[in-house]
């Protein structure tokens, strides 16, 4: 049984169909990329994984139970489930630590001084211990998404996603919050990017999928999807993507 | 230092040299048309001809140095009367808000209150407010604190501009970005903590200079009570006019007013400025 399971997902959007069944076995620890076009529907499945916004038909199972049933508190998902996105948002009115204290203080229920500690090292292993007092708009873009990130994983999720964390970065700042992935695959952490990295995809990934229309076009291993892709619409992306 | 001998001993560069004299050029500019045009005021005015009626009646030195005490007295009401709705209007503005923009069905009751509220106080002018309440309500026959139109004025005035705060702050928390609110929720906090601990505070924060201008409306309709009883500072001003009949305490009055508005006016134009320019 795979850590996440998606089985025939589909999403729409009044007339509009984004995700068009979409099956995706994700496994404990891999980390999974999703490539492709844009608005080839990568944001949303990430957001429906989520719960974020509700599936019209498919399954998504976590640790093999659905999480996707209609009428499931949502909550405890998306504490087990942490996200990052493009343009960060971090709360621009508390400083870097209340920001990734709030949600275990509020969900958890943990006092502050029992987070302290445990949030004080995830500051310091993201290179970030000088910057925890710090509002967000006192940071870069790359200190800020690593705040997200430390923001999502002070809730210690087993899953998590990211949508383009690095897009919306100076090409300078890109390498540092890659690494920060680099670190969490090491550690073990089971994750879905959707990324236009194609490079990173590339070397980091243990899997890529390529979306297009909401469909998973194709998958596979990096090397076979970027070495031999076997779909000609596959092909004339990485064509494209690849120049 | 100094490589391509733009920086001056006084350690500006040129350009800064430069500005300095555009600033001082303008300020000097601004300064003699301000005095040309109050010169012409001040020598122009008195010569019209009802000019020494007018200021016997209205700028009368003897009857404002008489009045003025007791209108600052007087103005003492306004405030108290301020100090306490204020509060009482930002809570029940803020509840009101809330109630408009509740989503679960339970509370569908509470949205329909809220906006039936919003459009009654609105729709009415405070001054019918003021008497249907001020009046009203005691006349059911109330035993005495009960019946005072400090209470019911209050509550006259309470009503009416949390209607209008209320708008002030639905404004506000439409104004958050709704990816502030998806990142909250995919923390896993609840409808209520997402409000609570991050629209909130942003959407107070952004509707604080409107907040203020309804703060210095609100200090100005305090003297609509007048009408209902308080001797606050505009019915002062009136016993004084027949008493000394002369206009001029109405003038301290409004000097009175105008010491308070005008800092607060220009405090919350500031406050307007500096968001403003934070967000660009
Ligand atoms: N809330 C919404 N309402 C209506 N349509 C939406 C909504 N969100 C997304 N869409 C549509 O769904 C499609 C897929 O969008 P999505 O953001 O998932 O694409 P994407 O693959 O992430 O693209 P990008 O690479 O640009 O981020 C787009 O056509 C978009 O217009
Ligand atoms: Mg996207």
């Amino acid at each position: 049984m795979a850590k996440l399971e998606l089985r025939g997902v589909v999403k729409r959007f009044g007339d509009v169909t984004v995700c068009n069944g979409v099956d995706l076995d994700i496994e404990a620890g891999q980390m999974v990329c999703l490539i492709g076009a844009s608005g080839g529907g990568k944001s949303t499945l990430l957001r429906c994984i989520n719960l974020l916004e509700p599936i019209e038909d498919g399954e998504i199972r976590l640790d093999g139970e659905d999480i996707s049933v209609p009428g499931l508190d949502p909550q405890g998902v998306r504490a087990r489930i942490g996200m990052v996105f493009q343009n960060y948002n971090l709360f621009p009115h508390m400083t870097a630590l209340e920001n990734v204290m709030l949600a275990p203080r509020r969900v958890h229920r943990t006092p502050r001084d029992q987070l302290r500690p445990a949030v004080e090292t995830l500051f310091r292993r993201f290179g970030l211990a000088e910057r925890m007092h710090n509002y967000p708009d006192q940071l870069s873009g790359g200190q800020q998404q690593r705040v997200a990130i430390v923001r999502a994983l002070a809730m210690r999720p087993e899953v998590m996603l990211f949508d383009e964390i690095t897009s919306a970065l100076d090409p300078q700042l890109v390498g540092e919050v890659l690494d920060v992935l680099l670190q969490l695959k090491q550690e073990g952490m089971t994750m879905v990017l959707a990324t236009h990295e194609m490079g990173f995809a590339r070397e980091a990934a243990d899997k890529v999928c390529f979306l297009k229309a909401g469909r998973i076009v194709e998958q596979g291993p990096p090397e076979q999807l970027f070495g031999t892709p076997e779909h000609p619409e596959t092909q004339a992306f990485l064509a494209r993507a690849l120049k | 230092m100094a490589r391509h001998k733009t920086t001056s001993a006084a350690g500006m560069t040129r350009r800064e040299r430069y500005d300095a004299q555009q600033r001082r050029r303008s300020l000097i500019v601004a300064a003699s048309s301000t005095a040309i045009v109050l010169l012409a005021i001040v020598l122009l005015v008195p010569m019209a001809p009802g000019w020494e009626k007018v200021q016997k009646s209205f700028f009368n030195g003897a009857v404002l140095a008489k009045s003025f005490p007791k209108l600052l007295d007087a103005f003492l009401i306004n405030v108290m009367i301020f100090a306490w709705s204020a509060p009482a209007i930002a809570v029940l503005g803020l509840l009101i808000a809330l109630a408009r923009d509740a989503t679960a069905p339970a509370l569908f009751p509470l949205r329909i209150f809220g906006a039936a509220f919003t459009d009654i106080f609105r729709g009415v002018p405070v001054i019918l407010t003021v008497y249907l309440i001020g009046f009203g309500i005691p006349g059911l026959g109330l035993p005495r604190p009960w019946n005072s139109p400090y209470i019911w004025g209050s509550l006259a005035l309470i009503l009416t501009y949390s209607a209008y705060v209320a708008e002030i702050f639905r404004s506000g928390i439409d104004s958050v970005h709704h990816s502030q609110r998806a990142a909250a929720l995919s923390l896993g906090l609840s409808d209520r903590q997402v409000m609570r601990d991050v629209v909130l505070p942003q959407a107070i924060r952004n509707v604080v200079p409107s907040q203020m201008n309804m703060l210095i409306a609100l200090q100005k309709d305090v003297s609509l009570l007048s009408f209902i009883g308080p001797v606050e500072i505009f019915r002062q001003a009136g016993v004084f006019k027949s008493l000394l009949a002369n206009f001029t305490p109405y003038v301290g009055a409004a000097i009175i007013f105008l010491a308070v508005t005008i800092p607060a006016t220009r405090y919350a134009d500031h406050l307007l400025a500096r968001q403003r320019k934070e967000r660009r």
